[in-house]
């Protein structure tokens, strides 16, 4: 278990006309190894969950303990949780700050005294994770590389952090088809390469599907529903309900069913279902 | 190479809202100084009342090209006309862009006032609309984008989809003909763009307005009637989206994408399915395979 979560309430403004509960009494439970997909519309309170993971953002109430220490305790060292919990915000590459490529992914570690040959084996290995090339880019600006390449760079200053637990907040948005299939697939490397549990929060259920194993649903502040990601999208209605969906292969899978065909209608991916239509076509051949 | 859609024989000029004729738009790269192209010698037309999307990687000179079609950027070789306007020409400026209207990817760098109804008013406050004019434009155009009962809100407590139709409303004030939308949606949820992309296309089948949308979601790319697809500055593809669709592995080279339907469509193929290749709904693969 990497993080437990009890009771977990954020109100905003309180005692105030504006009084908002942003969290509503959240309990969950993260294992090590999971692949998260953490979704809900804009404003359901995903963001500030998520902030409330690394210590950012304190609770009204309630507790929360990262790998076996409970960060609201006195004594709890944030510094030390932080590097176990990275944070990749929306738009990352607007935190970009330092001269050099090098310079701003060295920035973090360095915090942690890193020096000299472990470093520079640190940055190197932060960008190669993430698909940059060291020789070529580590002297460069950051602010001259093309978007995609700004982000790599801040996702990689948050890897070379080497947490327990990397939560990245919409890590697609703005990117093109196959800008977003590289940053995913890179992605899904450090989670099965590095072994690193991951949190993705996003707003597309195609991605979420194919690449988390588990799901959550936020809605008005609370957990909804936290279950295996083929279970979530088997509750189309329930989904739609709240201003979101399921997956375009998903959906006509469904309705291919519900023609009478019979096929399973727990499909997650394009690959899927063409397994599952050839054998329905070839059955029906045979039969 | 495609130049416009000449399906039609010879076109009235009449019938084209906005014509780029061998447009070229360079920049000095912040990297080295030498000289970049973003558009390469591109003519097109968009036809009035037309639904044009236009697609393209990042970088393929789409946003550069939408900027062009208000005179936002003026071309370093070739004319940009706007209802017959060349964009050159300054006086008229401020007509094109009244014609032509543009809607970006984030509402909260579009949104100037604190009041709803008193954002909406600022465009046509600017061009000197009469004040009684101006309150009828204003409920016309939230009533258009369905926020009329939001007109005395506070933006900033609005949802993105929501905030969005506000900076649509504040550009339909204008009375444009034409409105052209880079990303609209790409900060949005499901919901936010569902609400965004039902504006867009009620704009267009029921108020009649011509319509440029650029966009990285395939889904909405299918509701066209005409894709362009960009590629290093120039036009790679060019047709209806069944016609750039069923080019599954062209689109994948471009650095796009296909609806998963469209691909499972074409993987059956591949694998000996007799199956037509240019499905683009759930619907008609149902049809296709029950």
């Amino acid at each position: 278990m990497l993080v437990k979560i009890n009771n977990l309430s954020y109100i905003y403004n309180p005692n105030t006309p504006f009084e908002k509960k942003a969290l509503d009494n959240i309990n969950l439970q993260i294992d090590e190894g999971d692949f998260i997909g953490l979704i809900g519309h804009t404003g359901s309170g995903k963001s500030t969950l998520v902030q409330h993971l690394n210590g950012i953002m304190k609770s009204t109430s309630g507790s929360i303990i990262v790998d076996g220490i409970n960060i609201y305790d006195k004594d709890a060292n944030l510094r030390e949780i932080r590097q176990k919990v990275g944070l990749v915000f929306q738009y990352p590459e607007h935190q970009l700050f330092e001269e050099t490529v090098y310079k701003d992914i060295a920035f973090g570690p360095k915090n942690l005294g890193l020096k000299d040959e472990e470093l520079k084996q640190r940055v190197k290995s932060s960008m190669e994770l993430v698909g940059l090339d060291y020789d070529t880019l580590k002297d460069r600006s950051p602010f001259e590389l093309s978007g995609g390449q700004k982000r790599r760079v801040a996702i990689a200053g948050v890897i070379a952090m080497k947490p327990k637990l990397l939560i990245l907040d919409e890590p697609t948005a703005g990117l093109d088809p196959s800008g977003r299939d590289e940053i995913l697939d890179e992605i899904r490397k450090l989670y099965l390469k590095e072994g690193i549990t991951i949190i993705l929060v996003s707003h597309s259920m195609e991605d979420v599907a194919k690449l988390s194993n588990r799901i959550l649903v936020m809605h008005e502040g609370k957990i909804i529903i936290n279950d295996e990601t083929r279970e979530v999208f088997k509750k189309a209605s329930e989904l739609e309900e709240i201003g979101l969906g399921i997956p375009q292969i998903t959906s006509f899978m469904r309705e291919f069913k519900s023609k009478g065909n019979d096929v399973r209608d727990d499909i997650l991916t394009v690959e899927e279902a063409k397994e599952e239509i050839l054998k329905y076509l070839r059955r029906n051949k045979n039969a | 190479m495609f130049y416009g859609n000449k399906k039609d024989g010879v076109q009235n000029m009449d019938d084209i809202m906005i014509k780029t004729d061998k447009v070229t738009y360079e920049y000095k790269s912040n990297i080295d100084d030498s000289v970049q192209t973003a558009v390469k010698d591109l003519s097109i037309e968009v036809k009035k009342g037309e639904f044009l999307v236009i697609l393209g990687h990042n970088g393929s000179g789409k946003s550069t090209l939408a900027k062009m079609m208000n005179g936002l950027l003026l071309p370093t070789r070739g004319e940009v006309y706007v209802s017959g306007m060349n964009t050159k020409d300054e006086d008229k400026i401020w007509d094109i862009r009244s014609k032509a209207g543009m809607v970006f990817q984030n509402p909260d760098n579009q949104i100037v006032a604190t009041i709803v109804e008193e954002d909406v008013a600022f465009g046509p406050e600017n061009l000197g609309v009469p004040p009684k004019e101006i309150r009828k434009r204003v409920d016309e155009a939230l009533s258009t984008v369905e926020m009329l009962e939001y007109k005395h809100h506070a933006p900033y407590l609005l949802s993105g989809g929501q905030k969005q139709r506000v900076a649509i409303a504040g550009i339909l004030s204008m009375n444009p003909e034409c409105i052209i939308f880079d990303e609209p949606t790409a900060m949005l949820d499901p919901n936010g763009r569902k609400e965004v992309m039902g504006t867009i296309k009620k704009l267009n089948k029921d108020e009649g307005k011509t319509i440029v949308l650029i966009t990285h979601y395939m889904d909405e790319a299918v509701k066209a009637d005409r894709i362009l697809v960009m590629s290093d500055g120039e036009i790679a593809l060019e047709g209806t989206p069944k016609e750039i669709f069923r080019q599954v592995e062209k689109v994948k080279e471009l650095g796009l994408d296909v609806p998963q339907v469209t691909e499972l469509a074409y993987e059956l193929r591949k694998e000996g399915i007799d199956i037509r290749n240019d499905v683009l709904s759930i619907e008609e693969l149902v049809d296709l395979l029950c």
